[in-house]
């Protein structure tokens, strides 16, 4: 499985790729994601949970980079889901901003974990990670990802559709989305 | 705390629901003064805009007093105590949208930019009590409000002025405005307004205070033609006369300079089967929108002139008069109102008595017969103009 997206940054391209080659900032905007712990220069440690089964983990390095401009990654050893990545950060237009273009394959295992990933992305798998980009933007751009009353968990917002009413949160829901 | 929600199509219903909390650290909570319904409400009731949910608190036109800010929020941007109104568009401050003062447009504000952007093809800012097509907030119809981005949305009010002479800078003031606004109006100008509603109302006093020769109001309810008329505008009734003809007699034959449409998607018409028409294919949902103010805003206007649209329309219509609008050079401008661009500005012209909001309010309720302000405001029982809400 092939996914393309792409957003447009209003911040210059050196910031936006650092963020995103320290990559345990990768969780706080990509909705699959629980973990992603830095193991050595090139190499980390990642988990996902319920979408892709439960506690997948797996191995990753960093096969090809051009500071500021390009970061290529792959999962590597007995990766349940083998997948690699390439993200791209080119100046935009304005002088200001910095479009955002990533590239993820997922070579999608048959049985129960090939089917659980092949239904968490859905028919327009490409929208999963558009979401993540549009968070990516908020938490470049603001400082976090923006919540309200119907997506107040940040980056569970799509998959909560039809979401809770837009009204204020009890006590219990805070408790509870808080465990969650 | 109480507030008014959304019940399901044609009902809305004043319930107790939790007291808003920070969910962002650049987020304050507002205790609401006063609230009013928009006419933009009705469209949610009526049940013409998709993603509404039971239990949605209501409202986008709200003010009060600040009792908590987030720790991201710069003290000297917005502290407790402050006096704010609140602008009905979320905007971050910080995107392109934002840097370019379209702030209805901002590009972070709204978590559901996924399904906006199918409807919309491009996403739209967050809105406060709008569906969740424009985020899902909780909205101001409450005794409590939330408000995001703190540091960027609300205006602090300093001066004495009543919570009626500027609530109306969250919405419908600068709505009127920039309706006025992007008619690029000179002093030869004849402006014609189609609705005579609170928006209407105030596009015609901006047009007028951005130098209009003649303001225009076309409605059929006689008591905001009166209301209008008594603000110096010129009334036109179309269940009297036939509009063109009208427009045409007061225009010396041209045709209205300028043209603002301040009806939008729910318009009813003097023609019968034209009505039903829209109104059936509004109902098989074969078109979403029934644009008769649109259409005949653009076949009256002079050629060359400017079409300008703040009624607010939420999907797809029919009978588009693109002949017109083509082969006579028309200018066709709209957009949900940027209304942070305005308000500081509108507030100095309320300050200078250049404009007066409170001419439009007919009934001030308090929060818990919100039920009958939406009822007497839709069927327009009791000259009902604008209903301001206490809670």
């Amino acid at each position: 499985m092939d996914l393309t997206a792409t957003t447009t940054i209003r911040k210059p391209a050196p910031e936006v790729y650092a963020f995103w080659r320290d990559l345990e900032n990768l969780p706080t905007f990509m909705a699959h994601l629980d973990q992603v712990r830095t193991t050595g220069a090139t190499t980390s440690h990642w988990s996902a949970s319920a979408p892709f089964g439960k506690d997948l983990e797996w191995d990753a390095e960093i096969v090809d980079e051009t500071p500021t401009e390009k970061i290529q990654w792959r999962s590597t050893g007995e990766a349940a889901v083998p997948n690699s990545g390439t993200v791209r950060f080119v100046p935009a237009p304005d002088g200001v901003s910095t479009e955002v273009h990533v590239a993820l394959v997922y070579d999608l295992p048959g049985g129960a974990v090939g089917k659980a990933v092949a239904k968490y992305f859905g028919e327009e798998p490409h929208q999963l990670l558009d979401d993540d980009l549009r968070r990516l933007k908020q938490v470049l751009e603001t400082g976090e990802v923006v919540r309200s009353d119907g997506a107040p968990w940040g980056k569970r917002a799509r998959e909560e559709f039809p979401q809770r009413p837009a009204q204020p949160l009890s006590d219990a829901e805070v408790e509870k989305g808080a465990e969650a | 705390m109480r507030a008014n929600t959304w019940a399901g199509r044609n009902k809305v219903e004043v319930r107790d629901v939790p007291d808003p909390r920070i969910l962002n650290s650049r987020d304050a909570i507002v205790r609401i003064t006063s609230t009013a319904i928009c006419g933009s409400d009705l469209h949610l009731v009526d049940g013409y805009v998709p993603t509404m949910q039971d239990g949605d608190v209501l409202g986008h036109e709200f003010m009060g007093e600040v009792i908590e800010v987030g720790p991201g929020v710069a003290r000297d941007r917005l502290s407790v105590g402050d006096r704010v109104v609140v602008p009905f568009p979320i905007a971050c401050g910080a995107c392109a949208a934002c840097a370019a003062e379209l702030y209805s447009c901002c590009e972070n504000t709204n978590p559901n930019a996924g399904i906006a952007e199918k409807m919309f093809g491009h996403p739209v800012a967050g809105i406060f009590g709008y569906s969740h097509l424009t985020g899902g907030y909780a909205g101001g119809q409450a005794q409590y409000a939330r408000v995001p981005f703190a540091d960027v949305n609300p205006l602090r009010i300093e001066s004495d002025l009543t919570d009626e002479q500027v609530l109306f800078l969250s919405d419908i003031l600068p709505t009127g405005y920039m309706g006025a606004e992007m008619c690029d109006i000179q002093p030869t100008d004849v402006v014609a307004v189609w609705g005579a509603g609170p928006v209407g109302q105030f596009a015609m006093d901006s047009a007028r205070v951005l130098g209009a020769a003649r303001v225009i109001a076309i409605d059929k309810e006689p008591y905001r033609l009166r209301m209008a008329e008594q603000a110096g505008h010129t009334p036109v009734n179309f269940e009297e006369v036939d509009v063109r003809s009208a427009l045409l007699e007061l225009t010396g034959g041209r045709g209205p300079d300028k043209c603002i449409d301040a009806v939008g998607m729910e318009a009813t018409h003097g023609s019968a089967h034209i009505a039903a028409y829209d109104r059936l294919k509004q109902a098989v949902r074969s078109e979403t929108d029934r644009p008769h103010a649109l259409r005949q805003a653009i076949t009256s206007c002079r050629s060359g002139g400017v079409v300008s649209v703040i009624g607010v329309y939420g999907g797809l219509l029919d009978k588009f008069p693109a002949g017109a609008w083509m082969n006579r050079s028309l200018t066709l401008r709209t957009g949900q109102c940027h209304v942070q661009r305005y308000m500081k500005p509108l507030l100095a012209r309320i300050e200078r008595g250049e404009i007066d909001p409170t001419r439009i309010i007919t009934h001030t309720l308090p929060l818990d017969e919100a039920d009958r302000g939406f009822e007497i405001f839709k069927n327009k029982e009791e000259d009902c103009e604008k209903v301001v809400l206490k809670p």
